[in-house]
């Protein structure tokens, strides 16, 4: 069953970059969550916690590695369909946090199916471009189905609510789709819809909070008490940092809890107090370093499927980073968007790792070529 | 069109993925010069304000809803008070700051320490109190040293005030601060650690109508923690305001005819369910829990006999004694074991098997019929009828008149009463019903339990035709610029079970209680205002066996109950009372008399310094 080639094009670089930057997610994470508290209360439950699932993240990365890619196309309905009946049971039994139902309680552990969901969407479309792509690009009749594979899990996730995963959902499709190209007239008449239907929406769609919680997404400033609040302080606590930073555990926005969310989403504003500019622009060296190669396993491959695929994880891969550093730098709205592997989260970590398990896989694979 | 199946073109991929990396390299040149403009370009800046931790949140609390009465008249609003805060980040040395306090305001330092303790860690910027509404000399003190007391400031905020202290304190209801529980339940959305929620009455069941929404500010403050500017701010939105339907005079007066008794008074109006009083004694003064209760006013509550927090009204249940005797007339007429000519033998006692069943009057009313028993509540003739009649038909008849269940007010923790049945007799106690207890049900003995705002329900339905109303209490709620939000409509729970005809017979016999020569309650006639009731004198059997009590008390505790439910005008009523009054032995003398008085100031339209003397 394994290929002495399979050893032989095993991908140690990618391995070293994701080692790397959980590296420096661990050392942030411990720096965020013993934030204000005194060294002898030993080592923070949450960060044993992240310990457990990386390494949980790191052994399914491996199992990952027995399937052969191209089985994933077989099985993409079925992957599929799991994860839209994992996120209609967190509609229906799902714990409630923070005004929303995201997660499931299965027994051990808290899982967020929205995140499952991203890989399976990808796999799917994949799956389903790979056969209609074609060098003029798509029509209309071929989007056709790709667009019902997004709009499900959209509403869905939207309905829990959490309007950032539904739109990362949305953008990771719309990159994919972008990708494999679809014809100009197809472009702008989409582009036009889109356009069209918002005022529709936010006319005859939306209830008056949903609408402040959109206005408030878009401009944080209208919300000066939360979001806005953030915002100020997670700026503050960056631009801080300076040149070389305060040094590590020395970051006083960290340790004196005004950074709302630190251990999660707001997790590189703790890195750029304590680090600096210097380490900011190392951990943006090592993501831009990871895209990279994802890109250069998909132009590798010679499968057409292992090629979009390899290109959707990247892509899930660089919208979270895009999207979270984004916002805690203030340049795009506030949304719950995790920063791959840096931030806390099992569910986040687990699924990135997935994904980091399917580029080894097409990667080590990519000279099968059917 | 060249065919793309399973084997890609490679240079048209390498093609999309250079465009991929361009789009990834511009984005992250975009990341990098925004990081170089926050950590280089504004870095000093930045650095500075973190030094400080200069920029901050301060809440700004919303003022509760206001209540008024049916008159427009305030019943509860909000005083500003001056509470002392302390910042511990800007504190220094926090016991010495607050030792220093504690000399200047005299306030323990135990006290203001205690909830420093409280607050718990994390707590380091959040404005903490120290103690809520210090007197003016406290503040000028504090003003005054404001410079030697680093991290203590003092927040104008409002305050809970009932402008007439004790006032229907059951049913208006007290706050009291939110535990952590409570906050954790997620219950309570827009509410903080420290917050007042309501406890009881309408403070409780009306709290998300009265809470509002609290507000905030974004500030920079200075090394002392002194705002040196207001960067942004939201103003808190006042809670909603509630109109209610309680009469402000009348419960004053109802309240001043129950000093010294222990019992509670209900008035409806009969047309729509209005509850125009509600009163229980004895009561508690609802501004001592303005800011925690000290534990030794709370234990002199709770160990009154008279059961001062409970709400006599909604939560005490009594036998209903001989008004029950209307509910035994509507079955027998309905079901035709009577009519209006039927009579019996009163001798002043009913022979039952081997038992014997006294009438009140232990002389006998000699020959009566129905129109006469109601008038001179003559057991004997009810004994017979109940006995007829039979405990289960009893039962229908009086579920379907409201008794034995809930009225649907909204206040929480209404009692439900009890209407037996010979099924509910056998799963409560494994025992069958025997006959003779169905007498004892029929005169509102034995196992019957109602509540005086079920009677109210009851009696007002009586008078109106028939229609049984859900109690209402608030008529209104408005917001703070006196927009109506929502408006409460009276609502119809349901019919009596009679006939008009029925109800005329009933009716006429409960108007004799006044007006006829013989009538129990005919000491209260006024003049100009016809009245209908029914008295009711309700036995206490209950001295659980062990308990000690002396002997004046024991006198006291086994006196009986006396109830009078009536309404006025006897033919078209505008109001109905309900009064209940704890041993206070006869219905005719002890709760008849308070309903004559509140019927005739509400008919009379009476100036409110003829009763009230102010």
């Amino acid at each position: 069953m394994f290929d002495r080639r399979l050893i032989e094009n095993f991908d140690w670089g990618l391995v070293i970059l994701i080692f790397l930057i959980s590296s420096v997610g661990l050392v942030i994470l411990y720096s965020a969550l013993t934030a204000g508290q005194q060294l002898t209360d030993g080592m923070p439950v949450l960060f044993k916690k992240q310990l457990v699932w990386m390494i949980s993240g790191f052994v399914i990365m491996m199992v990952t590695l027995i399937i052969d890619f191209r089985d994933l196309d077989k099985l993409n309905i079925f992957i599929y369909v799991i994860c839209i009946g994992l996120l209609i049971s967190v509609l229906l039994f799902g714990h409630l946090g923070g005004g929303s139902r995201r997660w499931l309680i299965l027994g051990f552990a808290r899982v967020q199916p929205s995140e499952l969901m991203k890989i399976a969407l990808i796999i799917s479309l994949a799956s389903v471009y790979s056969t209609s792509v074609s060098q003029t690009g798509l029509n209309f009749r071929k989007l056709i189905i790709p667009t019902i594979l997004c709009i499900i899990p959209f509403l869905l996730i939207v309905n829990q609510p959490d309007l950032g995963t539904g739109l990362l959902l949305l953008l990771i499709a719309g990159t994919i789709t972008m990708f494999v190209k679809v014809e100009r007239r197809v472009f702008f008449a989409v582009t036009f819809i889109g356009l069209a239907t918002i005022p529709l929406v936010w006319l005859f769609a939306l209830k008056d909070y949903q609408k402040f919680r959109v206005l408030t997404f878009l401009n944080p400033d209208r919300d000066p008490l939360g979001a806005g609040y953030h915002i100020i302080q997670s700026k503050i606590a960056i631009g801080s940092g300076m040149l070389t930073g305060k040094g590590f555990l020395k970051g006083t926005q960290n340790a004196l809890s005004f950074l709302p969310e630190q251990h999660t989403d707001f997790i590189v504003s703790v890195l750029a107090e304590e680090w600096g500019l210097v380490g900011c622009s190392i951990l943006l060296i090592l993501y831009f370093f990871l895209l990279f190669w994802g890109l250069n396993i998909s132009y590798t491959c010679r499968n057409m499927f292992g090629s979009i695929l390899a290109f959707g994880v990247t892509a899930m891969i660089f919208w979270q980073i895009c999207i979270n550093i984004g916002m805690v730098m203030g340049l795009i709205p506030v949304v719950g968007v995790p920063l791959p592997m840096v931030s806390y989260g099992g569910s986040s970590v687990v699924t990135n790792m997935v994904g980091f398990g399917i580029l080894l896989n097409i990667s080590m694979r990519k000279f099968s070529s059917n | 069109m060249t065919e793309f199946s399973k084997n890609p073109d490679r240079d048209w991929i390498k093609q999309r993925l250079i465009g991929a990396s361009i789009c990834i390299l511009f984005v992250f040149v975009i990341l990098f010069l925004r990081l170089v403009f926050l950590q280089i370009i504004k870095g000093e800046e930045f650095r500075l304000l973190s030094e400080k931790n200069a920029v901050r949140l301060k809440s700004i609390k919303s003022s509760r809803g206001l209540i008024f009465d049916r008159k427009n008249r305030l019943l509860v609003d909000n005083r500003p008070s001056f509470n002392l805060k302390i910042v511990l980040e800007d504190a220094g040395e926090v016991e010495q700051t607050l030792k220093k306090v504690a000399d200047l305001t005299l306030i323990p330092f135990e006290e203001l320490n205690k909830n420093i303790h409280q607050a718990g860690k994390g707590a380091f910027y959040k404005s903490i109190s120290l103690k809520n509404n210090i007197s003016r000399n406290q503040l000028a003190i504090v003003e005054a040293h404001k410079f030697d007391l680093p991290g203590i400031h003092i927040d104008i905020e409002p305050t809970r005030h009932y402008i007439h202290e004790k006032m229907a304190a059951h049913l208006l209801g007290y706050l009291g601060q939110i535990n952590i529980k409570e906050l954790k339940s997620g219950r309570y959305a827009n509410v903080k650690a420290g917050d007042p929620i309501g406890r009881y009455g309408i403070e409780k069941s009306f709290q998300r109508y009265l809470q509002g929404k609290r507000g905030g500010r974004q500030i920079e403050v200075d090394a002392n923690g002194r705002t040196i500017k207001v960067l942004k701010t939201v103003d808190p939105i006042a809670g909603l305001d509630l109109h209610l339907t309680l009469d402000l005079n009348l419960q004053r007066l109802a309240e001043k005819l129950l000093i010294n008794k222990d019992g509670a008074v209900v008035v409806i109006d009969p047309n729509n369910g209005d509850v125009l009083v509600m009163a229980s004694n004895p009561s508690f003064n609802q501004n001592d829990f303005i800011g925690g209760i000290s534990t030794k006013k709370w234990n002199i509550l709770m160990n009154d006999s008279g059961k001062p927090m409970n709400n006599k009204a909604i939560q005490a249940e009594y036998p209903p004694a001989s008004t029950y005797k209307i509910i035994t007339s509507f079955a027998g007429l309905e079901e035709k074991h009577i009519d209006k000519n039927t009579t019996a033998f009163c001798p002043g006692f009913f022979k039952y098997g081997n038992r014997v069943y006294r009438c009140w009057n232990r002389n006998g009313h000699g020959e009566v019929n129905l129109l006469d028993s109601l008038e001179q509540s003559c057991d004997v003739f009810y004994y017979q009828t109940g006995d007829k009649i039979g405990v289960d038909a009893l039962a229908q008849y009086a579920s379907k008149s409201g008794l034995g269940k809930r009225t649907g007010i909204s206040l929480e923790n209404e009692k439900r009463g009890l209407i037996p049945t010979s099924d509910w007799k056998v799963k409560r106690y494994k025992e069958s019903w025997q006959g003779g207890e169905t007498l004892s049900v029929a005169i509102g003995q034995g196992y019957n339990l109602v509540t005086p705002l079920q009677m109210a329900v009851f009696i007002s339905a009586v008078g109106n035709g028939g229609t049984l109303y859900k109690p209402r209490i608030v008529t209104m709620i408005k917001n703070s610029q006196g927009k109506v939000i929502e408006n409460i409509e009276p609502k119809i729970t349901g019919h009596l079970p009679v006939s008009p005809e029925t109800l005329q017979i009933v009716k006429k016999g409960l108007f004799n209680v006044v007006h006829g020569s013989k009538g129990t309650a005919r000491r209260i006639r006024i003049k100009d205002v016809e009245i209908a009731g029914k008295t009711g004198t309700a036995q206490v059997f209950s001295i659980k066996s062990g308990e000690k009590i002396d002997n004046e008390e024991l006198s006291y505790f086994l006196r009986d109950h006396a109830w009078f439910v009536s309404y006025a005008p006897a033919e078209k009523p505008t109001i109905a009372v309900c009064v209940i009054i704890e041993h206070g032995e006869h219905g005719a003398s002890a709760a008849a008399p308070i309903a004559g008085e509140l019927i005739e100031y509400y008919i009379k339209n009476l100036s409110p310094k003829v009763k009230l003397g102010n």
